[in-house]
């Protein structure tokens, strides 16, 4: 497969593009955390999306989706990350969404998937309990009741928690790490909403003998591994758009700025940190593509893959976003100017999925050192 | 011209790999070791390590398979770039290494296609691909390294012929090499960059001596070279006279491309680290160089990537622009890091001098790489490429 998009790809990307510029810039986000929105991303700016058929692009053609692939879906995330538009794509369009068609049964497809598609549902998956990711460290319990389960645990971190119709919850049952979809108005539930840095939503969760049936399970240990995975690359994704947008900003803003009667862009020590950074961006766009291919192509080294890129995207970001307030000057730590909520989207970003220190320890030892 | 370019390869396929399987020596299936100990690098007086190395040399230069994809009209193996993929795809998967390493394949035979005249590209394109002509190359000056232009080897016009004079240095293997391409100064009165000449000097030809540079690695190919006097024929000027600059950035875009996928091989540091440094619990037992080896390995597919994407995009009819100065940024650091955490993972073995090259490799190729970031243009002045040519950003008057 060629690295390269195609001109549908192409297509998709650049009408997610002007669609988002008009109506999710950053001063939408702004708007969203001033006003300490109820939910947080713009209801109807998301059934838009979903309209365009962003929540349907991964979605199998026989549940109605469009079958066009993570590489895709990717170029919507890029897009998004540009912008930082603040909606429920990735607890949904993607986490929903892959394990669903990756961990469903032929029911719980037919049912959630159209709903997801049509933008009428939202859900979270919840599954980290500790500080960082430790998605394996499972200490909420399934017990058997009856024909069902009977949920009780404590998660945090969760994506979208607070606004979901569904969560998809990790518990371990009959000895091991099981998912299971639970109605979020479900008896022995609490959320509650926790404003992040990046003025995005995360919520925890208490679950409290939350009764469940055993056909609400949806896989287990395998099935929530290979989501992350596919869920790290576009996220991934998302931040190399981040990168990509704040460094423009960041070029513009050494173009234009005038400091001892001349731009600040020519002077050499700017412009040797501006080409490392170009370079290693590069690499960052290079290594996604190859990534969201091989999500698509079910490449069997999907895990190497994506710690290989979550490690990398994950610093270059850091660099970026630091760089850009740095080249900034005093404006550059200002609430007015933009390039600070890069900063901030980049260290919830990183730390989403796993941060770099967890993803080149498990790179190294899918590596075998 | 070629039926196959959009039709069907797989015939094609079929065949080289046949013909590779068939033609290809066993001991010629395995990756280079010792760079130049090991490698064919033709020559008036070609030095071939051994039988075989000759006859799969012999073998692919008849079918022009030394330089695949140039013209058949000079001896060229006239593929197209897909067919070319395949060729290298189906080496790759046999292992067969290149027949022939040389500056002209890499180097000068771009740059003559593109600039040559046709008596040029009869006579010197098909000596390259036949091998029989060793070029060096004659860029760099003592007082003229990253600023290149202010070069003062000059070439004085004496109607038929010139007469060059002055001094080259770093090139490679002069005191092997049969012809040197250089830059001189062929206007004295011009701005910098337009008195600037390409032309190609015999290392026979009475004034050219050459002296050895020792390098901190121990062992160097490199030579500073004199021009006394010497009487060139006007005929080897190429391209125009006094626009010899245009040809010579054409020619660093290839050095540096080069030089830059030179270190995108995926050296399996892993191994090695697991064979110096020994696993505790499955990992690796020294924690931060565990780090440092992750680390590196996943810069290295970020650059493999990145070049397979440049690769994919230009056969997608896409110019890979100013590429080539990140490639060989980032490429020459990465190699710097590897051979210094190769050093490291070694531990004591690692500082090992020996005069056998196996014994001292380790301590001595981290010396080498040192060069990586200097030759070829710094990395200080690939940043500065990439920043104006790139991004555009504006040049300091202070
Ligand atoms: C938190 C805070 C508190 C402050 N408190 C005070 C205060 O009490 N009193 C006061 O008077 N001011 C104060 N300042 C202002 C501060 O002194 C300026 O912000 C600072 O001098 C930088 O100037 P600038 O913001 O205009 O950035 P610019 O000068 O526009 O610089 C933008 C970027 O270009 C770089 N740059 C500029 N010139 C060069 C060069 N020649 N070579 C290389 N890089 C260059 C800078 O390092 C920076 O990264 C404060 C600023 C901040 C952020
Ligand atoms: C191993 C090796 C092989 C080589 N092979 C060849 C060859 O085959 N043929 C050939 O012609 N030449 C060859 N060279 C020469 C090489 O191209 C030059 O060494 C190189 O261009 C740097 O020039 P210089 O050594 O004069 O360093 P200088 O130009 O003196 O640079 C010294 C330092 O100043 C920095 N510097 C200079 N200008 C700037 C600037 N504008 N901005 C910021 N920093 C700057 C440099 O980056 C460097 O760190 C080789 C060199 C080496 C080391």
């Amino acid at each position: 497969m060629a690295l390269i998009l195609s001109e549908e790809e192409k297509m998709l990307k650049s009408s997610a593009k002007e669609f988002l510029a008009e109506r999710a810039p950053v001063e939408a986000l702004r708007r969203l955390r001033d006003s300490q929105d109820n939910y947080g991303y713009d209801r109807s700016l998301w059934r838009e999306m979903a309209e365009m058929g962003w929540t349907a692009l991964t979605i199998d053609e026989a549940y109605g989706g469009l079958g066009f692939g993570y590489v895709g879906l990717g170029q919507i995330m890029e897009e998004c990350g540009r912008t930082l538009a603040a909606s429920p794509m990735v607890s949904t369009a993607l986490l929903g969404t892959t394990v669903i068609s990756l961990g469903g049964s032929e029911a719980q497809k037919q049912s959630l998937l159209p709903e997801i598609m049509e933008g009428n549902m939202i859900t979270a998956l919840a599954f980290e309990e500790k500080n960082s990711h430790r998605p394996f460290d499972v200490s909420t319990t399934a017990e058997k009741s009856g024909e069902g389960y009977r949920i009780s645990g404590k998660k945090v971190f969760v994506l979208d928690g607070h606004v979901a119709d569904k969560l998809i919850v990790s518990a371990i049952a009959d000895g091991e790490l099981s998912l299971f979809i639970v109605d979020a108005k479900a008896s022995g539930i609490s959320i509650e909403r926790k404003f992040m840095m990046d003025s995005r939503n995360a919520a925890t969760v208490s679950l409290e003998g939350v009764e469940v049936k055993a056909d609400d399970r949806v896989g287990g240990k395998d099935v929530l591994e290979k989501s992350l995975d596919i869920a790290r690359i576009c996220l991934s994704a998302e931040m190399v758009g981040s990168m990509q947008e704040a460094f423009d900003r960041t070029i513009a803003y050494l173009k234009e700025r005038q400091q001892f009667g001349v731009p600040i862009g020519s002077f050499q020590a700017l412009q040797h940190r501006a080409a490392h950074m170009f370079s290693e961006i590069e690499l960052c766009k290079a290594m996604t593509l190859k990534c969201l291919q091989a999500i698509d192509k079910e490449d069997k080294h999907l895990a190497a893959k994506a710690s290989m890129l979550k490690a990398k995207v994950g610093e270059v970001l850091k660099l970026v976003s630091n760089e850009g307030v740095q080249m900034f000057g005093g404006i550059g730590v200002t609430d007015d100017e933009e390039i600070g909520f890069f900063m901030k989207r980049a260290r919830v970003a990183q730390q989403t999925f796993g941060d770099y220190n967890y993803h080149l320890d498990r790179f190294a030892s899918i590596n075998g050192f | 011209m070629n039926p196959t370019i959009a039709g069907d390869l797989t015939a094609f396929r079929a065949e080289t790999h046949a013909w590779l399987d068939e033609n290809c020596p066993q001991s010629q299936r395995a990756p280079v070791k010792n760079g130049f100990e090991d490698i064919f690098a033709g020559g008036r007086n070609p030095h071939f390590h051994n039988e075989d190395q000759k006859v799969w040399f012999e073998r692919m230069r008849d079918k022009g398979w030394t330089a695949p994809t140039w013209p058949k009209a000079y001896g060229g193996g006239g593929l197209s770039p897909q067919e070319n993929k395949v060729l290298e795809e189906e080496m790759a998967k046999l292992g067969c290494r290149k027949p022939l390493w040389s500056f002209g394949l890499m180097m000068l035979g771009p740059a003559l296609l593109h600039y040559g005249s046709e008596e040029q590209k009869q006579k010197y394109i098909r000596e390259i691909v036949n091998g029989e002509i060793w070029w060096s190359q004659g860029y760099s000056e003592p007082g003229s390294g990253s600023d290149l232009a202010s070069l003062k080897t000059s070439a004085v016009d004496m109607g038929d012929h010139y007469v060059v004079n002055g001094q080259k240095v770093w090139t490679s293997y002069a005191d092997k090499s049969d012809m040197i391409f250089c830059l001189v100064r062929t206007d004295q009165e011009a701005p910098k960059h337009s008195g600037i000449s390409f032309l190609l000097i015999d290392m026979r030809w009475e004034g050219v001596s050459t002296r050895p540079i020792k390098l901190i690695s121990g062992k160097s190919p490199f030579c500073e070279t004199f021009f006394d006097n010497v009487k060139v024929p006007k005929e080897n000027i190429v391209g125009e006279v006094n626009q010899g600059w245009s040809i010579a950035k054409n020619l660093l875009t290839h050095e540096r491309t080069s030089i830059g996928s030179l270190f995108s091989n995926i050296f399996p540091i892993h191994e090695f680290a697991k064979e110096k440094v020994g696993l505790e619990s499955g990992k690796l037992a020294d924690p931060v160089l565990r780090t440092e080896v992750a680390r590196l390995m996943i810069d290295s597919l970020g650059l493999k990537y990145a070049i397979e994407q440049t690769i994919d995009e230009a056969k997608a009819g896409q110019q890979p622009g100013a590429k080539s100065s990140y490639f060989k940024y980032t490429g020459s650091e990465l190699n710097k890091t590897r051979n210094e955490l190769m050093v490291a993972l070694a531990g004591y073995e690692g500082l090992h001098w020996g005069e056998d090259i196996k014994e001292g490799k380790i301590a001595r190729d981290m010396c080498r790489t040192k060069g990586n970031s200097i030759e070829g243009g710094t990395s200080e002045i690939q940043l500065n490429v990439i920043a104006k040519r790139v991004l555009g950003l504006p040049t300091f008057k202070g």
